[in-house]
């Protein structure tokens, strides 16, 4: 049946993914494409057999549920499926199909799975990739890590190691260690999840971690550029500067 | 202020109390050669109630001289001093009172013979005055001890929190979930195993609630207890989850607050074990040194894992029950070294155990 939905399972427990089998594995016209361990496996699976549902853990090792689903292409429906009940706001914030809590009964699934089914039949928009990363974190704290995907590669940038962002059309490019990873994102939404304490936006463009500047250069005549730890000089806008000064009179 | 002074309902029983003083005071005074008994007691109804006021002014002195080794001298001569002055402004008020009274033809002889019985009523009132800052110091000493009690029970109360809060912790509902979970999975596949895990998860939940009501137990049945936990958790985490036990026998003996370890192994499955995909072993160690017990709970975690929520909640609680519990005799810490988790801690044996 070349129009079956095709599913994508994803818990760290050997049990609780045998019971998703089984359920969904019963259901016409469901197809299981995959099923993944850990939030590599799952990031690697979902780009391999391009799965039109995904059923998510929360809690797994590396990934969490949350960046996971930030990394799915965006047209995969996400279901979360989780014994913890105080995700399920930050869940629906990001557009996810559903929020099933753990133990469930089959019907339950079975509702979740038509859900889904029909968010992606009726073209609704899936999971927002700003609002998950936003949403990927306790409130109140700021993230402490990047995930980006590269193919079936998952990065995991800490915060700390992070150089500077540069918008790129409809990407962020995060510049760390020398290296540039692409992800797909608006610079605003990314820099809305840093802590402004470290990150500061000093361009339009550009999102520079203070721990990382080395100086500012007067470039011309009102107008300076950033130099940073790795050597790279990137523009300072004139807001951008006034920013700057501010915070750095604050510290 | 004066503790008599700052509660309405005191002063009334007080100046009560003092009335048999004022008999007192007329039997001295009325002697042959003395005052009358009419002026006797017209001279001692008054000025008792005088002195009932005077008396309630040794509180200060007796507050701010605490009755300490090394300095009863100068509590001795302050009090002295103090009464002597009292016990004069008294007779010196006294005798004002008595000229106002001579106005009158039935005590017109009364100053005079007052004057006869000055120095027995200084005495008197520097005795009083003595009796007045003996009782202070009682008074004092009481109001200490109550605050101690007060202090006491407010310190029990911490305890008993911090017990109902490790109590309330031990029942964690995301672990029961998912064991229900599990369950729920395995019913169908593997009924024998879907068994199994009920009657696992029915015996921990069992024995959590029995020792739970109990002050102590030997740290073997704790550490049997842990084992529980950790076998219900192994049917959800297969082969990720293994479990390392060394206990001395002389370890095993000491009794320990029950549930105590149920926070930290609980830590070492969910932030520990569950972050890695290999998994790895918890590893529970004691052994009895002298006259402490030394319990290590040992984990490897993933220092990159996303961050989790109630982080540090289980570690809280250990710290709050054992501060209760042991005050600083009890030792904490957790450690991170190598990609391990260490709980360490360090409680003194108790006779009583």
């Amino acid at each position: 049946m070349s129009d079956a939905v095709r599913v994508l399972i994803v818990d760290d427990e050997e049990p609780a993914r045998l019971l998703l089998r089984e359920i969904l594995a019963a259901e016409p016209g469901v197809e299981i494409v995959g099923e993944a361990e850990n939030g590599f496996e799952a990031v690697r699976a979902a780009s391999e057999c391009r799965p039109d549902i995904a059923f998510l853990d929360i809690e797994m090792p590396k990934l969490n549920g949350f960046e996971v689903a930030e990394l799915l292409a965006p047209e995969v429906a996400v279901v979360f499926v989780t014994a913890y009940d105080q995700w399920a706001l930050k869940a629906f914030e990001i557009h996810a199909a559903d929020y099933v809590l753990k133990p469930y009964r089959a019907e339950r699934l079975r509702e979740a799975l038509a859900r889904a089914s029909s968010r992606r039949a009726g073209g609704a928009p899936a999971v927002d990739p700003a609002a998950v990363s936003k949403s990927a974190r306790p409130a109140g704290s700021f993230a402490e890590r990047i995930v980006v995907r590269d193919g079936p590669k998952v990065h995991v940038i800490p915060v700390d190691r992070v150089d500077c962002l540069e918008a790129q059309d409809d990407y962020v490019a995060v510049r760390s260690q020398g290296k540039k990873f692409l992800k797909l994102q608006t610079l605003a939404s990314l820099a809305e999840t840093l802590d402004p304490a470290r990150f500061l936006r000093v361009h339009r463009s550009y999102v520079v971690n203070l721990d990382r500047l080395r100086s500012i250069e007067l470039y011309a005549k009102n107008s300076h550029v950033a130099l940073l730890a790795d050597g790279s000089r990137i523009p300072i806008s004139r807001e951008g500067h006034a920013r700057l000064a501010a915070l750095l009179d604050r510290r | 202020m004066h503790p008599l002074l700052a509660r309405k309902g005191r002063l009334g029983p007080y100046l009560a109390a003092c009335t048999p003083l004022a008999a007192v005071l007329v039997a001295v005074l009325v002697r042959p050669g003395a005052l009358s008994l009419l002026e006797a007691a017209a001279v001692a109804v008054p000025m008792t109630l005088l002195y009932a006021f005077l008396g309630l002014s040794a509180w200060y002195p007796a507050r701010s001289l605490p009755l300490e080794r090394g300095r009863l001298a100068l509590v001795v001569i302050t009090h002295c001093v103090t009464g002597v002055c009292t016990s004069a402004v008294w007779v010196f008020v006294g005798a004002g009172m008595v000229r106002l009274l001579a106005l009158t033809p039935v005590f017109a002889a009364l100053p005079a013979r007052y004057a006869q019985e000055v120095p027995v009523l200084f005495g008197a009132g520097v005795l009083l005055y003595l009796l007045s800052v003996a009782l202070h110091y009682v008074l004092v000493a009481f109001e200490a001890a109550r605050e101690a009690e007060r202090r006491e029970s407010a310190l029990e109360i911490l305890a008993r929190r911090a017990e109902l809060e490790a109590l309330k912790a031990q029942i964690h509902p995301h672990f029961l979930f998912n064991s229900l979970n599990s369950i729920s999975a395995l019913v169908a596949s593997d009924p024998p195993k879907a068994r199994e895990m009920c009657i696992g998860l029915a015996d921990f939940l069992r024995q959590s609630l029995s020792v739970g009501e109990r002050p102590a137990i030997p740290l073997s049945e704790e550490i049997a207890l842990a084992t529980r936990y950790l076998d219900v958790e192994r049917a959800r985490f297969g082969r990720r989850l293994a479990v390392e036990t060394d206990v001395t026998p002389e370890g095993a003996l000491c009794s320990v607050p029950p549930l105590l370890l149920q926070p930290l192994v609980e830590n070492a499955v969910v932030h520990g074990i569950a972050t890695l995909e290999a998994g790895g072993i918890v590893r529970m160690q004691a052994e009895r040194s002298g006259r402490r017990l030394r319990i290590v709970i040992e984990n490897p975690y993933d220092p990159d894992a996303p961050p989790k929520r109630r982080s540090g909640l289980g570690l809280k609680i250990v710290r709050d029950r054992l501060t209760a519990l042991y005050g600083a005799e009890a030792l904490f810490a957790a450690r991170r070294v190598d990609g391990r988790h260490l709980a360490i801690l360090s409680i003194p044996i108790r006779a009583d155990a």
